[in-house]
């Protein structure tokens, strides 16, 4: 059974959130990390709630609302969340407070937000939406698990629209801390830089990516449909994610030539993304070659971007300079994603134009 | 394409908390009615005289020792007491991972590695902190180090949906075999006490400061638990010639979608969950012999949950205890941990009581089970388990014929 794309809600530290253009601009940075580009909350959020919410959820669920808006549906069958970290800021608070006041004084605010299905849970209580409601909160496959439930739902059943998404948010404690591990660049870089590789470590950014999916191919917009997926873990080399490509076109009675477009993962680390490189290089050699981490960062739901692009490109069936890796131009139907984090979780998403 | 009708058995089982380190010691204290709640010994707490826990009496190091694992050194607590749980099922279902049978570990947890992490935050804006722990305080973490210690490579993921984590973590197993992903999948979950969920539930004043009375008209709260529970769950076709301890027959998550921390007071999510397993299933109401309520011991849970049981249940409300009267609530690994005791009660043909009931709930006509009861002719056993977010999951596991 085919599974579609019918809703977008895409909030990214570039201007993403309007789904009629596709990275018409492009904004250059020039940070430490990447932070979103807010829309205005006020047209999603009642004031009341808003307050009280904390970046991640503010961003998660203002894009679930969009792309349910998007794809003209009320009420989804399913909300199905990725989240690497949680609610990064309210466990940071939290936990500080218990540290600095020795665990006296404390509100509960903070760690009741601070759980990690709290944006699922939002949207559910927003909805009065009682169906299922699952999070997943596995590093760089927290946004894969989450399309995957949603695609095997849409298998499960006769029909449904399945909201799933990733979202996570960036603080300036994660930063300081988390760079201590030597996985961030040192300083400030251009984002358009990204490839050079001038010092190593990636730029970590942040976002909420968030889809409808559905089987039926009528009702109101098809974006594209989503083919198959797959992840691996802990590949051991260049030679074993090959293969593990290759066995996933095989799988899905494909071959390399069928595909006409391919979103990479390059993070700007080049040890990280020596694999890519190699693709690039040695692999895809006859697809459009397109990357995305230089507008989003590289955060574990980062892929969830990388998912929005290769819809989109499927979609418009164009690819804009700015993501461009490479000079090949040729008719796009079908865009593989491949992505990996820190290159343990990787992952294969198979898109797909739909004509109308 | 998915098959929802291929049956989904169980073949291994492991657990480990405050009442005992493996199955065999487990079921022993969960027949002989010994409670595991007691004084706070290890988790080093300003409520360590007041708050009393459902602890693990291990040190972290002695945890380490009893992994025995060469990476155990990295392990954070949570993860620890998830090794041995998960190391227990997937021993005890005898799987060979290099059989060429897709294998996967669905494992769920509440809040990672904060245990480590809240011990030694402050130091990380220091000079030259000590960073062993820095990349483990992610739920995702502690997953990856069970896994990478089991050799499990073929699908790893974590689920994090408060107190339901577990029980969900079952579902998405038995999900991932039907769709074709997989042909068997260990799921449970673990968690440990940390300061932060000891603090986040006490600023909620639902924890008791006595042994918690779930089911019971006094309850003052709950108590919070640490543990792990495993289960290895497989296809009919992968489990052919193995020992079968039952059948996962019916599963449901839904969403209360009325108040982040609070169940709606009719627990309509609750009983839609319940209700959805059981069409699932194929079973009537009647046929189930014993519920593992989610029974936490918090006025507002015990009394939603009992009117869901009384309004699907009607006049046959099954037998029923909450075994968290000896565990406390071991949150992200309670619906694993019941779901192991509700295999037990299947294997053993008995319902564990539910301990310190006196008093029936004012607002309710139900009674959990208060002694042990043997020959208990159990068929089918229906767990709950409920979680933050409004988050209900129910799963179903009846006895093989």
């Amino acid at each position: 059974m085919a599974v579609y794309i019918k809703g977008i809600g895409n909030i990214s530290p570039q201007h993403t959130f309007d789904n009629d253009s596709f990275l018409d601009d492009f904004i250059e940075y020039e940070e430490k990390f990447l932070l979103a580009t807010e829309p205005n909350y006020k047209d999603f959020l009642p004031a009341k709630s808003r307050r009280r919410m904390s970046k991640i959820v503010k961003m998660g669920v203002t894009a679930a609302l969009h792309s349910l808006k998007d794809a003209g549906i009320e009420t989804p069958d399913a909300i199905i969340t990725g989240t690497g970290l949680g609610c990064l800021k309210d466990t940071e608070k939290f936990m500080t407070a218990i540290i600095n006041d020795k665990e006296k004084f404390l509100t509960p605010i903070s760690f009741i937000q601070s759980t990690h299905n709290t944006v699922g849970g939002t949207i559910a209580i927003m909805l009065k939406c009682y169906g299922y409601n699952f999070t997943y909160v596995h590093r760089g496959f927290s946004f894969e698990s989450a399309l995957m439930d949603g695609f095997m739902m849409t298998n499960e059943n006769e029909s449904g629209n399945y909201l799933i998404g990733g979202v996570d948010e960036m603080t300036e404690n994660f930063y300081k801390t988390r760079r201590l591990l030597g996985r961030f660049k040192d300083e400030e870089v251009k984002n358009t830089e990204l490839n050079s590789y001038k010092i190593p470590g990636n730029i970590p950014g942040e976002g909420a990516s968030f889809f409808v999916l559905s089987n039926d191919k009528t009702t109101g917009k098809t974006y594209g449909s989503l083919d198959a997926m797959t992840t691996f873990y802990r590949p051991k080399d260049n030679t074993a994610v090959e293969k593990e490509i290759t066995a996933f076109l095989e799988r899905n009675n494909l071959t390399l030539e069928d595909i006409d477009c391919v979103v990479l993962g390059n993070s700007g680390d080049k040890e990280n993304d020596e694999v890519f490189l190699h693709l690039q290089e040695h692999y895809f050699q006859k697809q459009i070659q397109t990357y995305f981490k230089h507008l989003c960062g590289e955060y574990y739901t980062a892929s969830g971007f990388g998912f929005w692009q290769a819809v989109k490109i499927a979609s418009t069936q164009r690819v804009p300079d700015s993501i461009r890796l490479n000079e090949i131009d040729r008719p796009i139907k079908k865009v593989l994603m491949y992505n990996h984090y820190n290159k343990v979780n990787h992952s294969l998403i198979l898109v797909s134009h739909v004509g109308v | 394409m998915s098959n929802n009708q291929q049956k989904i058995v169980i073949t291994g089982i492991g657990t480990f908390s405050s009442i005992g380190k493996n199955v065999e010691e487990t079921l022993k204290n969960l027949i002989a009615g010994n409670a595991g709640i007691g004084k706070m010994e290890h988790l080093d707490s300003v409520y360590k005289d007041e708050i009393p826990v459902a602890e693990i009496k291990m040190t972290n190091e002695e945890l380490r020792a009893v992994c025995g694992h060469s990476e155990a050194h990295t392990l954070t607590r949570a993860a620890l007491i998830g090794l041995i749980g998960a190391k227990e099922a997937l021993e005890d279902s005898g799987i060979d991972l290099d059989d060429g049978l897709r294998t996967g570990f669905v494992s769920s947890n509440s809040v990672g590695g904060m245990d480590q992490t809240e011990m030694v935050y402050l130091n990380y804006f220091k000079e030259n902190p000590d960073v062993t722990f820095l990349d483990s305080n992610d739920c995702g973490a502690g997953t990856e180090k069970i896994a990478d210690c089991l050799g499990i490579k073929d699908y790893v993921t974590t689920i994090s949906t408060a107190c339901s984590s577990a029980a969900n973590a079952i579902m998405l197993g038995a999900r991932l075999i039907r769709n074709g992903v997989l042909d068997r999948v260990l799921v449970g979950g673990a968690d440990c006490l940390t300061k932060f969920t000891l603090n986040g539930f006490n600023t909620l004043m639902i924890l008791d400061r006595e042994p918690c009375r779930p089911m019971d008209d006094t309850r003052k709260g709950l108590n919070l638990g640490e543990g792990a529970g495993y289960l290895v769950i497989e296809s009919e076709n992968a489990a052919s010639g193995k020992h079968i301890y039952c059948e996962l027959t019916g599963y449901c998550n839904t969403n209360d979608a009325f108040h982040q921390t609070a169940s709606s007071p009719e627990g309509d999510g609750a009983y839609n969950a319940m209700k959805n397993a059981l069409a699932m299933s194929g079973l009537k109401p009647a046929q189930i012999d014993y519920i593992n309520v989610h029974g936490t011991g918090t006025a507002n849970n015990d009394l939603s949950e009992g009117r869901a049981i009384t309004r699907l249940f009607e006049g046959n409300i099954p037998r029923l205890s909450s075994t968290k009267s000896y565990t406390g609530h071991t949150l992200a690994a309670a619906g694993g941990l019941e779901a192991v005791f509700s295999v037990l009660a299947i294997q053993e043909n008995v319902i564990f009581p539910n301990l310190r009931f006196k008093n029936r709930i004012s607002e309710l006509t139900i009674e959990p089970v208060t002694q042990l009861v043997e020959e208990a002719g159990i068929n089918h056993v229906l767990s709950n388990s409920f979680g933050f977010g409004g988050n209900n999951s129910t799963v179903i596991f009846s006895k093989v014929n």
